[in-house]
């Protein structure tokens, strides 16, 4: 009997694909955010609200993960943007090879925002990388304020918390101040927003920090530009 | 949840490393696992076992080494293991740190019956 070390990732088939994928999307500069959340936590609710907010001319799109029907492409189509549903048919979380495959028939020189909203689940899309800039994380008010501390991974992984229905705050017995302090003892550097999808409250600070993400990419791409330019008068 | 997932992963992973070593038989694969990682041990193990039956890797016994959540003592940079809320630097004494978690979820070894030993000295990557 023999012991030989084997030093590799169990999911490294997922985590080539998704380099590969973080190349595509920086060579075009596209900003791929993944979106994470418990099912009926207001993730497409709060890409309902993303997208009507955006001119027509905005360069985004959006694939959305379920296990079945095609109901959030649906309602996601409406604004007129380019939206493919994934209906993984059993599957608990996105992988990067089912992102490849949507992403097959669009040419990604046409974005520069692709919004990926996950299946519903706190647990096992944390493990599996989609080739993302970040990973965002929504809790609803009706949900718990410990979940930050119960689903680690997710909170660990992610740089913005969505704390979303805040409208509904005066009726449940979550504690504001606790979800956050909870989130941020797993990430102590964890970005916070509140939002209510319902009567739009807060929904300004997200559209603020998604369009500071946003410029941040083309202002990485402005540099790489001219860099490329300097080194070729050189 | 995603446990059969994983469990096929090692399983294509066991069936990639007896391609490039045919005089081997594997019979035991050894994963770290994290807590943060997300994976139930004994679900990945049930997996696996119904996965494996009536393979050519039967009876192939899956070790699972699983490392609880990791801390870093904010006063005297000490790494501590302890419950996802945290708790008192075992060093120190001290109620700040913050947590770092452990999100392994890798590959430690496998273990090969004789006749292998020859080929598997330069493990091609």
């Amino acid at each position: 009997m023999e012991r030989m070390p084997l030093e590799r990732k169990v999911l490294n088939e997922n985590d080539r694909i998704a380099g590969e994928l973080r190349t595509q999307f920086a060579r075009h500069n596209v900003l791929c955010l993944n979106l994470i959340g418990s099912p009926g936590s207001g993730k497409t609710t709060l890409l309902e609200r993303t997208l009507e907010s955006f001119a027509p001319t905005e360069r985004v799109a959006v694939l959305t993960g379920d296990i079945q029907t095609e109901n959030d492409a649906k309602r996601l189509a409406r604004f007129g943007f380019p939206v493919k549903q994934i209906t993984t048919g059993g599957t608990c979380h996105l992988d990067a090879r089912m992102i490849e495959k949507a992403l097959a028939d669009w040419r990604l020189e046409d974005l520069d925002l692709l919004l990926i909203e996950n299946v519903g689940n706190l647990v096992c899309p944390s493990s599996y990388d989609l080739g993302e800039n970040e990973k965002v994380v929504l809790l609803s008010v009706t949900e718990g304020e410990d979940k930050p501390l119960k689903y680690p991974a997710i909170f660990f992984k992610s740089t913005l918390l969505v704390l979303t229905k805040l409208d509904l705050l005066m009726h449940v017995p979550f504690q504001l101040a606790a979800a956050e302090e909870n989130a941020r003892h797993i990430h102590n550097k964890m970005e916070i927003v509140k939002v209510s999808c319902l009567t739009r409250d807060g929904a300004q600070s997200w559209l603020q920090w998604l369009s500071e993400r946003r410029k941040g990419v083309r202002a990485a791409a402005m540099v790489e530009v001219q860099g490329a330019a300097e080194s070729a008068r050189v | 949840m995603h446990e059969m997932g994983i469990a096929n992963s090692v399983l294509d992973a066991v069936q990639a490393e007896a391609r490039l070593f045919p005089s081997a038989h594997i019979c035991k694969v050894g994963l770290r696992i994290g807590a943060m990682a997300g994976v139930d041990p004994d679900s990945l193990g049930f997996c696996f076992e119904a996965l494996v039956r009536g393979t050519e890797f039967e009876p192939l016994i899956l070790e699972i080494e699983y490392s609880p959540h990791k801390h870093r003592c904010a006063s005297c940079g000490g790494l501590f293991d302890g419950p996802v809320e945290g708790s008192a630097c075992p060093v120190c004494g001290s109620e700040d740190s913050q947590f770092i978690g452990s999100d392994e979820l890798e590959f430690a070894y496998l273990e090969v019956e004789d006749g292998a030993d020859a080929a598997r000295t330069e493990s091609p990557q």
